[in-house]
Formats: C-alpha cells, sequence, structure tokens
C-alpha cells in the first residue's frame, strides 16, 4: 500500500495519473449523533483499492459495510453524520470536501450502484431518461441526442435487448434481472474509475446473481475501474474479489488476498462466517453452524474485543484480554499482506483442529 | 382508458340517478308537506285547507314513481308546471321551477357558478401556491425548530372549526379593523363592476379559504415530502452527482406530487360544489348559500338541483383525479 502525496487540488489531476491506489481510506470513522448518545458505525478503517482490482467487503448488518462506503461517495448528510480520517480518490481528499466539487465526483469519477435497484430507480422516470440525467450532469456540453446515444449503448453493453426500444422503458416494465443491469448501466455511464457495488446482487435470483457478477467482472476488465463489492455473501466474495475486508462492529477484523481468507483465516468471526455458507457438495442432513448471538449494539459496544460475547475461542486466551482490550489490527502468521484483529496466540492451530474438522473435512486431508 | 372513461361516465350517471331518487323520497315521505310552505307564503300564512290545492297541483296526490317520471322527462324535453292556479314554463333541461321565487331553478343555478367557481378557483390557487412550498421547505428542514415550529402552528389553525375560523376572520379584519379592502365582502361580476370590486369582495373569502387549505396542504405535502426523500431513488440521484435543487424538485417533489393532487382533485371537487360556510359568511351569493336557503326554505327543487349539482361535480372531479393519476404515476394502469 503506497501512500499517494496529497496536496489538494493541483495535485489531484498529477496524482490520478500515478500508479498508487485509486481509493485509499485511511483512519476513516463515521459517527452518528442520535437521542441516545454518539453512534459510531466505523472506526479506524483503512484500506486501499488499486485500478483494476476488486476489494470486496463482508460482514453482517450493521458491521459498517455500507456506511463506510456511502462515506467513499459523500452520500452522508453532513447534518447528521460525523466522518473523520482520510479518503482520498484518485489523489483528491474527499472528506471535508465542499459539496459542489464532490458532486463532480459522485457519479463521474466514482459511481455507485445499489441492491433492490427496483427502489433505487425512479419509478415515474422511464429509464433512458434516467441514464442520461446521470450523463449529462457530468457533460454539460453534450445534446440530449448525445445523451440517448450514450444511454442506449450503454444497455447495449449490459445485455438488455432491444436496448432502443427498452430504453424508453419504465423501471417497473423491466424484470429483476434487467433493471439491475440498467442501474450497472447507471453507474458506469461515465466511465468511473471507481465502482462501489452494494450488495448488487441480494434481491436476484440464482441463476441472474451470476449473470449480473460476470457482467461486472467482464466490464471491470473493459473499463479497467476500481471495485468495492460489498455483500455478506462469500460466495460472491470467491468469485469476484481480490482482496477481502471483513469488517464486525464498525472495524476491520481481518484483512487479505481471498485465496488467505477464504483458506486460512485467522478470526473467529471470519471462521463463523466461514461455518454458516451452505455446501452444495455435503450432505443433505447436515447442519449448518450459525454464529452464536446477535450484531452488538454500536451505541454500547463490547469492551475489549467486540466480538467477544459471542467468541467460542476467547477462553483459550489467557486472562481477561479478550473483554479488556480491543486486539490491534496484526500482520497475521500466514500471507504477506494478511492482517487479524484477534488475541489468540495460534489461530492456524485453531482452525485446523477445531473449526475445519467441522465445517469442511476433507479440506484438512488435503492439507496434511 | 378511453373505455375506461366511457365506463366511469356510465357509472356516474347511475350514481346521479340515485341521488335524485334519494332527494325525491326524502321528500315525499317527510313528516310535513313539502306545499306547506308555499302555500303559507302565497297564502301570508293562512294556508289552512287550501293545502289540498297546491298540493294537487303540485302533484303530491299522485304516486311518487308517476311524479318522478314527469321530474325526469322535464330534465330532457322541458315542461310546464302548475301551482295553484298559475302556469310556469319551464324548458328543457328542466330541473324544475323554484318555490320561492317561481324561476326555473336552471338558470339561477348557472347565474350563481360564476361566484362559486369564482370562490373555489382563488381559495385553492392561494392554497396551492403557499401550501405546498411551505410543505416542500418543511420537509427539507425536517426535525429542526423552524419545521417543528411551523407545523405544530399549522396544526393549530388547522384544528379551529372552519366556520370558526371564517367568521373570526371577517369578525376582525372587516368589522372591527375595518380594513378598506375587506369592507364590502361578497361577489361583484367583472362585466358589471369591474375587475377591483370583483376582486375586493371576494379577497377576504380567498384569504380565509387560502389559510386554512393553505395550513392542511402544507401537512400533506410536507408528510408526502418526507417519504419520498426518504426512498432509495433519492439516494441514487443523489450518487449521480445531481444538484440539490434537481434532487429535491425533479426527484423528491415529483413523487411527493402525486397524493397531493389526488387529495385536491377532491377537495376542489367539494369547493365546486358550493362552499356553505365561506359563501354565507362573506355574503357572497353562490350554489352554497343557495342550497342552505333551499333547505331553510324547504324549496324541493332548489335542494334537488344543488344536490345533483354537486354529485355531478364530485364525479366529474374523481373521475379526472384518476386519469390525471395515471398520467402523473407510470405503473397505473386504467382499467
Amino acid at each position: 500500500m503506497t501512500s499517494v502525496p496529497v496536496t489538494q487540488s493541483s495535485a489531484a489531476a498529477a496524482a490520478s495519473e500515478t500508479d498508487g491506489p485509486f481509493l485509499q481510506v485511511e483512519d476513516l470513522m463515521v459517527t452518528f449523533p442520535t437521542e441516545d448518545g454518539p453512534v459510531t458505525a466505523v472506526q479506524g478503517l483503512s484500506y486501499s483499492v488499486e485500478k483494476g482490482k476488486t476489494l470486496g467487503i463482508v460482514g453482517e448488518s450493521g458491521s459498517g459495510k455500507s456506511v463506510s462506503s456511502m462515506a467513499v461517495m459523500g452520500l452522508h448528510d453532513a447534518k447528521s453524520a460525523k466522518i473523520s480520517g482520510s479518503i482520498r480518490v484518485g489523489g483528491t481528499e474527499v472528506v471535508g470536501l465542499s459539496e459542489s466539487r464532490m458532486r463532480g465526483l459522485r457519479g463521474n469519477s466514482m459511481a455507485m450502484i445499489f441492491q433492490d435497484a427496483l427502489a433505487a430507480l425512479h419509478p415515474f422516470y422511464k429509464i433512458g431518461a434516467q441514464l442520461e440525467e446521470a450523463y449529462l450532469v457530468h457533460h454539460s456540453s453534450a445534446s440530449k441526442r448525445d445523451a440517448r446515444r450514450k444511454a442506449i449503448e450503454m444497455l447495449d453493453r449490459v445485455g438488455i435487448p432491444q436496448p432502443d426500444r427498452r430504453v424508453d422503458d419504465f423501471p417497473h416494465q423491466f424484470s429483476g434481472g434487467m433493471r439491475q443491469r440498467a442501474m450497472i448501466a447507471m453507474g458506469l455511464i461515465n466511465d468511473p474509475s471507481l465502482l462501489i457495488a452494494d450488495e448488487p446482487t441480494t434481491a436476484l435470483d440464482v441463476t441472474v446473481q451470476a449473470q449480473i457478477l460476470d457482467l461486472l467482472q467482464d466490464l471491470q476488465r473493459e473499463f479497467n475501474s476500481a471495485v468495492i463489492i460489498i455483500t455478506h455473501d462469500l460466495g460472491v466474495i470467491a468469485e469476484m474479489a481480490d482482496d477481502v475486508l471483513v469488517m464486525y462492529a464498525g472495524r476491520c477484523v481481518e484483512f487479505g488476498t481471498t485465496k488467505e481468507i477464504l483458506t486460512t483465516p485467522e478470526m473467529p468471526y471470519t471462521w463463523g462466517l466461514l461455518s454458516s455458507v451452505p455446501d452444495v457438495s455435503s450432505s443433505t442432513d447436515a447442519r449448518l453452524i450459525p454464529i452464536p448471538g446477535n450484531p452488538p449494539s454500536l451505541l454500547r459496544p463490547p469492551s475489549g474485543c467486540s466480538f467477544h460475547p459471542r467468541c467460542v475461542h476467547s477462553t483459550k486466551v489467557p486472562g481477561d484480554l479478550c473483554t479488556t482490550q480491543l486486539p490491534e489490527l496484526l500482520p497475521a502468521s500466514s500471507g504477506t499482506a494478511h492482517l487479524k484483529r484477534c488475541h489468540l496466540a495460534d489461530p492456524v492451530a485453531v482452525y485446523q483442529t477445531e473449526v475445519l474438522p467441522e465445517i469442511a473435512p476433507e479440506l484438512l486431508e488435503e492439507t496434511r | 382508458m378511453f373505455a375506461y372513461v366511457v365506463k366511469r361516465l356510465i357509472s356516474g350517471v347511475l350514481v346521479v340517478t340515485l341521488v335524485s331518487m334519494g332527494i325525491f323520497l326524502l321528500f315525499w315521505f317527510g313528516p310535513s308537506s313539502p306545499a306547506q310552505p308555499i302555500c303559507d307564503r302565497e297564502t301570508s300564512n293562512r294556508c289552512g285547507d287550501r293545502i289540498e290545492i297546491y298540493e294537487e297541483t303540485l302533484g303530491y296526490n299522485n304516486p311518487v314513481y308517476e311524479e318522478y317520471g314527469k321530474f325526469v322527462q322535464g330534465v330532457f324535453v322541458g315542461r310546464t308546471l302548475t301551482i295553484a292556479s298559475s302556469e310556469y314554463e319551464c324548458p328543457a333541461p328542466c330541473l324544475g321551477v323554484s318555490y320561492r321565487t317561481k324561476q326555473p331553478v336552471k338558470e339561477e343555478l348557472v347565474s350563481r357558478m360564476p361566484a362559486t367557481f369564482s370562490v373555489a378557483i382563488g381559495g385553492a390557487f392561494l392554497y396551492l401556491l403557499f401550501g405546498v412550498p411551505i410543505g416542500v421547505a418543511a420537509a427539507r428542514r425536517r426535525g429542526t425548530v423552524a419545521d417543528k415550529a411551523l407545523v405544530s402552528s399549522f396544526l393549530f389553525i388547522s384544528s379551529i372549526p372552519y366556520y370558526l375560523f371564517a367568521l373570526l376572520t371577517w369578525l376582525y379584519l372587516t368589522i372591527t379593523f375595518e380594513v378598506p379592502l375587506f369592507s364590502d365582502t361578497g361577489y361583484f361580476s367583472i362585466g358589471e363592476n369591474g375587475p377591483f370590486k370583483w376582486f375586493s369582495g371576494l379577497f377576504l373569502a380567498w384569504v380565509a379559504l387560502g389559510i386554512f387549505g393553505c395550513t392542511q396542504y402544507t401537512r400533506f405535502t410536507r408528510g408526502a415530502m418526507v417519504e419520498a426523500l426518504s426512498e432509495d431513488y433519492i439516494r441514487t440521484a443523489k450518487a449521480k452527482g445531481l444538484p440539490a435543487r434537481k434532487i429535491v424538485y425533479k426527484h423528491g417533489l415529483r413523487a411527493a406530487l402525486v397524493p397531493v393532487v389526488t387529495i385536491f382533485g377532491i377537495d376542489f371537487g367539494t369547493l365546486l360544489a358550493g362552499t356553505i360556510f365561506t359563501e354565507r359568511i362573506f355574503e357572497i351569493q353562490g350554489i352554497g348559500w343557495w342550497a342552505l336557503e333551499a333547505v331553510q326554505g324547504k324549496d324541493l327543487p332548489v335542494v334537488m338541483a344543488t344536490a345533483l349539482f354537486s354529485a355531478v361535480v364530485l364525479i366529474i372531479s374523481n373521475l379526472l383525479v384518476d386519469v390525471v393519476y395515471s398520467v402523473l404515476d407510470p405503473r397505473v394502469r386504467l382499467s
């Protein structure tokens, strides 16, 4: 993770040309003041994504994965969210950036696609009009006809049949998969260098999910954009991501390449996520192993490691370290850029002897 | 769409027929003879046995279906009515002859329309002009002190009964403070009195209707707007990089207007059918006041005409609301 020099505006253009990561988030903290006190939805979050690479962010609802991405896009209401730390998009610091300059980036050099495209597209405007609007807002010199041509071209590119006719349809006249395709077309219409996909396949059935993921991968290769894919589906991660960031209670608890996270995870929460994935090849009697307990309240987060109330392995840590002290995000024992936030002294051994036999005994055979 | 409108118009005709039958029956089988008031008036309260003559000539001794048939016939081809010893011509469409003025009801109805329509259009214009933008502004500042103060004070105003509100407006502005512009309320036709007289006569009625309606439309608009602004598509619009103005108006207000337009359609229809309190308090000779007088004086033909008129207006405005709704919301298809 190389750091990009930041001297704001003048360096912005030059910095985007450098080879550094396109998106660099450092020590991000997002807090929402509420009547019951401040809720810290994200804290101490750092990551970076290079062009052409895909970062997967996993975690359960309320873990801060969407909140952190919305902070990158500047979609939080300044009145209701306090954001600190640093977010650099193509060399431009966006934390504290004026709304008008932020608007120039949004939808232009970075775009976001949302889950449930039926709700995320405006029900009263034609698909074409919504795409044209996204194009025209960043191409003020373009004519309405250019925008329409571009909209049809994008719909064609994302695999909508007869795009020159479907461009005049309303969102409700599209199927679920087509709506998500249109949403992707809208996100990519200005060739963004960063695309954030927030659970892009959640509302879709499985065959359509696969098509959408394939499409995203194709488009990424074509546009060479940096992609963040937010999901709670490890299957999506396995297919799409180069790196994986596991979030729990607003913090990064494990980071590594997809291979490292899926084969040698070192944090009990990640083990829990892996254990709760159904396996097609296992017998139909096999039970899924859920993570016990509920996600923690962000209003009154647990002391020490946020995961300790639900962690079955905390007894292996000497003393009351887990309940009193927040573990640092430190290099893991395997892998190069692999980081984990856990007090366990020898997580690899625990994983091999206790977790793996439960979830994938056949893998255990191979590794021996 | 065309088939739908035709279908709705047919059912509308059915409703109007039922309304007319209902009113006919109410008077026919009511506790006192409908001929009594007219008899009293024409005989200087010495009606006595002469009620027989009036009942006979007005047809109250015939079977009700026969008289209703004559009424319907009159609507299409006109008729000649006899009251006691005099005859009255009533050309089609005949809604009867007023028992008080002995004039064909239809002519008076038409002559009173401009007053009622002036009140309705001016009042509705004012409350939309202020209510919708204030509602949008409040929704954008949701939760702030300004929003809370506005919402609670508007809620207070709209909790006052309208007749009391209108009466107080008139009492204070016209009587107590003698504001010159509000000194002579009433309807003065533009043709005879010029636009200023017309305007100043109606202005206080508009203000009363406007302020009262504004409080309601502010709340409707605010509610619809708050809901619209929390929708996912607003976040999408923001993520596109659209300026706030476009997000609020093009994406937010466009969606929020649908429920507001629906309520307005029905509301405006009710206003066009005659505003009893407004017309009575501000002395505007419109359909509402006329209906009130007719009920008090048991003037059956006028009651019938005003009730039918409001039924027709409401049916048409309901139909228009549905058609407009399908235009505003592409997801709605009329069938």
